[in-house]
């Protein structure tokens, strides 16, 4: 069984594979978080009965992994974790739209399974991207991107913050809830009330950590102001990274990678 | 600066709640002293804390530290001044790696570039944490958590160091480790403690507080003789003066120094 406990473990993977040294993790931040925000509009902005021309963006996640030397099986669990919630999402698409779209010999697929595989495979891809981004960059690093992009230093904060601090909240929330399910022997304890009361106490207790971190804060001089040593350089370098990807990922939108590559096959084999 | 001086005076606080946490709170610390603040559970020891570097203001009273009376004014040379460690080390390491988190402070002092790398290592390496720079913070054992934040600390060149319960929740040795290297720290010390015997090891003046108040305020070794008033305070002998549990030989004795 996955619990919560475990899926954060592997978060900490994650965030050991940004401790790498590859070309592709060497790379001013804010070209990778470009890039991969480029390549998740593309993606998105497919039309639902999509589904040949969202194969050949799979070469983004490919290369990257390959690249970087990532280990491709472990993402991909992590990615699989999350395709149930894009079936559950598109579950109900075969059953509403019978509209007969592709006719594969005797079988006729209708657009709901198309647009059912086209939400998995489009699930696949962003997921990938983001993930591959956070091992390639970490977390931390990410957020600062964001800042130095645009993005109001309040909410790069938050984010920091809440990276820094979902491990420590997550295990006062499961010792919480143990000590609650020892105590309940195996019934349902008292049910719903419980957890509103264990809840009420972690958001009590969260407060609180809150304060004493502030306090923290203040004690070692801080006003109001983060200061952070990253040495920002957008060079040749992460120039190409952006507009080579970019450049592809626009390609790839115009026309569709898929149905050039089989015309060439059928051509060829005509 | 040469005048290391913690100096409190009448020191009141009340709560909102109406709760008076301190009441008559006096005392002076002197440079270099080693002064164990102790007392039972809600005598007042980390309100007292609290005040030393401006977090709460006192309801009546005076603190100075070094040259400086307590103020808003004086605010950012007091807290530069006080180096103060938390109980929790997770409160006090918040940022994503040691790091970033040692060079917190020095960074909102307006050190950059090499300064700031060298303070940072100086820190690090003082503590012997060196090596866990890389580190984030929630990968990192109890015992390298609190060196980790003493060294966010230490950064900051304090000239006096407040540790609340600095060796809670800490095995035996690493417990050991953080007391030999507590030890070696030239800076005038306060803590609070329920581990006497450390008390006994590191401080030799303390300040019992009973209900908000000064209730004794010397030698340790004379205090910790003094059973009935450890008694009234709902303390105890540390373990180390205590009789040997099998023979129930040396009860009484002084500790060997």
């Amino acid at each position: 069984m996955v619990s919560i406990d475990g899926a954060l473990l592997d978060f900490k993977q994650l965030e050991r594979l940004a401790a790498g040294d590859s070309v592709l993790h060497r790379l001013d931040p804010r070209a990778k978080v470009l890039a991969t925000l480029a390549f998740i509009v593309s993606v998105v902005s497919y039309g639902r009965y999509e589904l040949s021309a969202l194969i050949p963006f799979f070469i983004f996640p490919a290369v990257l992994i390959g690249a970087a030397d990532l280990p491709a099986g472990y993402l991909l669990k992590k990615i699989a974790l999350v395709c149930p919630f894009a079936l559950l999402v598109g579950i109900g698409n075969p059953v509403f739209d019978r509209a007969v779209l592709m006719q594969l010999g005797p079988l006729e697929i209708s657009g709901g399974w198309i647009s059912l595989a086209s939400i998995v495979v489009r699930a696949a891809l962003t997921v990938s991207a983001a993930l591959i981004l956070v091992a390639l960059t970490g977390f931390p690093a990410i957020c600062r991107a964001l800042e130095r992009l645009g993005m109001p230093a309040p909410f790069a904060v938050q984010l920091l913050f809440l990276y820094r601090y979902i491990f420590v909240l997550t295990e006062e929330g499961t010792r919480a809830s143990s000590a609650r399910e020892l105590r309940s022997c195996g019934k349902k304890g008292r049910g719903m009330a419980s957890y509103a009361s264990l809840l009420g106490h972690l958001l009590l207790r969260t407060w609180q950590r809150a304060e004493r971190i502030h306090m923290a804060m203040l004690a070692r001089g801080f006003s109001g102001v983060f200061h952070s040593r990253t040495k920002w350089h957008f060079g040749p370098a992460e120039l190409f990274y952006l507009v080579g990807w970019s450049a592809l990922f626009l390609a790839l939108r115009l026309c569709n990678g898929s149905e050039l590559v089989g015309a060439l096959v059928t051509g060829v084999f005509r | 600066m040469s005048h290391h001086i913690v100096e409190v005076k009448g020191l009141r606080h009340v709560y909102p709640d109406g709760t008076t946490a301190l009441n008559e709170v006096s005392f002076r610390i002197t440079h270099g002293e080693s002064v164990a603040i102790i007392g039972a559970n809600g005598a007042g020891k980390s309100t007292l804390l609290l005040h030393l570097n401006g977090y709460l203001w006192p309801s009546a009273g005076e603190i100075r530290i070094g040259d400086f009376a307590l103020s808003k004014g004086t605010l950012p040379e007091v807290r530069r001044t006080v180096g103060m460690v938390f109980q929790d080390p997770d409160d006090q390491l918040f940022m994503p790696t040691v790091f970033d988190d040692v060079a917190f402070g020095p960074m909102n002092l307006g050190l950059s570039g090499a300064e700031l790398e060298s303070c940072v290592a100086a820190a690090l390496e003082r503590v012997g944490a060196g090596h866990l720079a890389k580190k984030a913070p929630y990968h990192l054992s109890g015992g390298e958590k609190r060196r980790v934040a003493i060294a966010t600390v230490l950064s900051m060149s304090p000239d006096i160091l407040v540790l609340d319960e600095p060796t809670n929740g800490l095995d035996p040795y690493a417990r050991r480790q953080l007391i030999g290297l507590l030890r070696d720290f030239r800076h005038t010390k306060i803590f609070t403690s329920h581990d006497l015997d450390m008390v006994l090891e590191l401080c030799e003046r303390t300040i019992v507080l009973e209900g908000g108040k000064v209730r004794a305020d010397g030698a340790t070794l004379d205090i910790f003789r003094d059973e009935a008033l450890l008694a009234e305070c709902r303390l105890e002998k540390p373990l180390s003066m205590q009789g040997c549990p099998v023979c129930g030989r040396g009860t009484g004795s002084a500790y060997p120094r």
